[in-house]
């Protein structure tokens, strides 16, 4: 699988990242060679078997809707780049 | 080389032949003459240790002293200290502060052990070398010319080089037990959910486990009491009772039957190391123990498997940094995607960029299927391999890796090659048992590690077995000269 510099660009916006030309064609390269590393599943006959996500098998455990936690805004807006008037603060999102 | 025997400590703390106090500054006086060389620490806290030292010695006088009480360690920089800096090693996360504690190092501080500070890693546990930090690399210290394994090899160095009697790290594909083979050290990577991954910076969810490392099985014993256990806070914490870890160290092993995956000696292993590890498995005859030939045929696909789904979960794990709330922005960002962007981008290092990309392709629409899917099968193929084979036998051995210690920068260029490093471990966290690695003899002058596996939530047969091993032999009780360079 080998992927062009478009498919990298087009996977990096997926992914929130901006790309450099040179880092598109350096990505261009490690990431197809991940990409063959990967492609040898391809080969093994996997029918009938089912995806395991959770090695024990476990399934989601459920807690009563209760409240737990309580309010620390101060504590959490503490680490956030920007903030006012207790929000976090964004570039304008709507004009 | 200071005493790293917890035991020993804790009775000699008991019995006044010592202060916490004083134990901990001999900690601290070692991580100032040869951190500035190995770089295994990113953040030391001389004096939050030092008064913590001070409270377990009013503790101890008073009788009220928890289990672990003066016991000098150091955490991986992954695990959320509340009020502390926590940085996964990233940029991204240089000036994090958490707002909670992890539950691991709660357990660890409500036992009394004293925190000297957090060790280097590879960014975001991304990594099998330590050469992948915001912080720079670390040095392996038998040769400083090496690395140390990854991504918990700050902690291995800490441990190796005595900076610390004992460390915590995590393991999503082998970062605890290749490190500690590096290092010449005991890491245990216990069941996945045996131990909360609460307050843990998320690598990949599904696979990641925290866990000891130690100079010595007995010492890992003494952290799992402390951390083993249901976290209600942990979605996939285990609902599995937890033994006392220290009752069975002392079990013979005989009839003890031992699994040899023929898979783990074949092409690409060092001969050094192949002839270490047939050596510990003739000493475990010698113990008592028979060696049956099995095979793990899947094992190969680990890697393609392991490279889905590591990535698959690290994309969608750090899509919540995105310059928001925590973490780096960028400066003056035009618009919000323009944030997302340029913030990630700034804050990631290449490796992490290229494993979020991976994943985000894998995950990505019309792909799903033919990768994340995929790779899920084949997972429980590496599973049923392990079920099957521990039907037969109690314990499956092996090397932890098919070399010693490599040198600085000689695998950084090929992302391939230095995957390949995983062979060995990354089928143990895909299947989710619990493994070890205990120090086995040398390669090249280098340690060599020996990987014990064994069955879901035998972590106390695991323990007892390596614990025999170092009765027997005195691998683990080698420590590096620090001549060369350090």
């Amino acid at each position: 699988m080998s992927l062009d510099k478009q498919d990298v660009q087009k996977i990096a916006h997926l992914a929130r990242l901006a790309l450099t030309e040179e880092d598109a064609s350096q990505y261009q390269s490690s990431l197809s060679s991940v990409l063959e590393l990967v492609e040898q599943m391809q080969s093994v006959d996997t029918d009938g078997i089912e995806p395991l996500s959770n090695p024990l098998e476990m399934t989601q455990r459920l807690r009563a809707d209760e409240v737990t936690e309580e309010n620390r805004r101060e504590a959490f807006l503490a680490n956030a780049p920007s903030t006012e008037a207790g929000l976090f603060l964004v570039p304008k999102v709507i004009d | 080389m200071l005493e790293q025997n917890i035991s020993s400590l804790v009775q000699k703390l008991r019995n006044k032949e010592i202060t916490s106090v004083e134990l901990t500054q001999s900690y601290l006086d070692k991580i100032k003459e040869l951190n500035p060389s190995l770089n295994s620490y990113i953040t030391v806290r001389s004096e939050s240790a030092l008064a913590a030292a001070q409270k377990a010695d009013e503790a101890i006088q008073a009788g009220t002293a928890g289990p672990l009480a003066g016991i000098p360690i150091a955490h991986k920089d992954l695990f959320c200290t509340n009020g502390i800096k926590t940085t996964c090693a990233s940029k991204m996360l240089n000036n994090f502060i958490p707002p909670y504690e992890s539950t691991v190092t709660a357990r660890l501080e409500q036992a009394g052990a004293i925190m000297l500070g957090k060790t280097n890693m590879d960014e975001f546990a991304m990594g099998s070398s330590n050469e992948n930090s915001h912080y720079g690399l670390v040095k392996n210290p038998w040769n400083t010319d090496l690395v140390p394994g990854g991504s918990s090899g700050g902690s291995a160095v800490a441990v190796a080089a005595g900076m610390a009697v004992a460390t915590t790290g995590t393991d999503t594909g082998g970062s605890i037990r290749q490190p500690a083979s590096f290092c010449g050290i005991t890491g245990l990577k216990p069941t996945y959910g045996r131990v909360s991954r609460f307050g843990m910076i998320a690598y990949a969810s599904s696979l990641d486990q925290a866990g000891p490392m130690a100079r010595s099985a007995e010492d890992c014993a003494h952290l799992m009491n402390a951390i083993a256990g249901f976290d209600p806070q942990d979605s996939t914490s285990a609902e599995v009772d937890t033994q006392d870890y220290l009752a069975d160290l002392n079990k013979p092993l005989t009839g003890l039957k031992i699994g040899l995956p023929k898979e783990y000696f074949g092409e690409g292993l060092e001969q050094g190391v192949a002839d270490a590890i047939r050596e510990a498995v003739k000493e475990f005859e010698k113990l008592g123990a028979s060696v049956i030939d099995i095979s793990l045929p899947n094992l190969k696909l680990s890697i393609p498997a392991y490279y889905v789904i590591a990535p698959s979960e690290a994309s969608s794990n750090l899509s919540r940094f995105d310059g928001v709330r925590y973490g780096h922005r960028c400066d003056e960002p035009k618009d919000l995607l323009d944030m997302y962007m340029r913030s990630r981008a700034e804050g990631f290092s290449k490796e992490v960029q290229k494993r979020i990309m991976v994943g985000t392709y894998a995950l990505s629409e019309g792909y799903y299927d033919a990768y994340y899917l995929k790779a899920q099968r084949i997972r429980r193929l590496i599973k049923q391999d392990f079920v099957n084979a521990l039907n037969e036998v109690d314990v499956i051995m092996g090397p932890v890796a098919p070399s010693t210690a490599f040198a600085i920068g000689s695998k950084t260029d090929d992302p391939v090659a230095m995957y390949l490093e995983d062979i060995y471990t990354l089928s143990v966290n895909l299947a989710g048992i619990p493994a070890m690695s205990v120090p086995a003899g040398f390669s090249n002058k280098m340690p060599v590690g020996l990987q014990i596996m064994g069955n879901y939530f035998a972590e106390s047969k695991l323990l007892n077995i390596a614990h025999q091993f170092q009765q027997a032999t005195d691998w683990h009780l080698q420590t590096p000269s620090m001549e060369k360079g350090a």
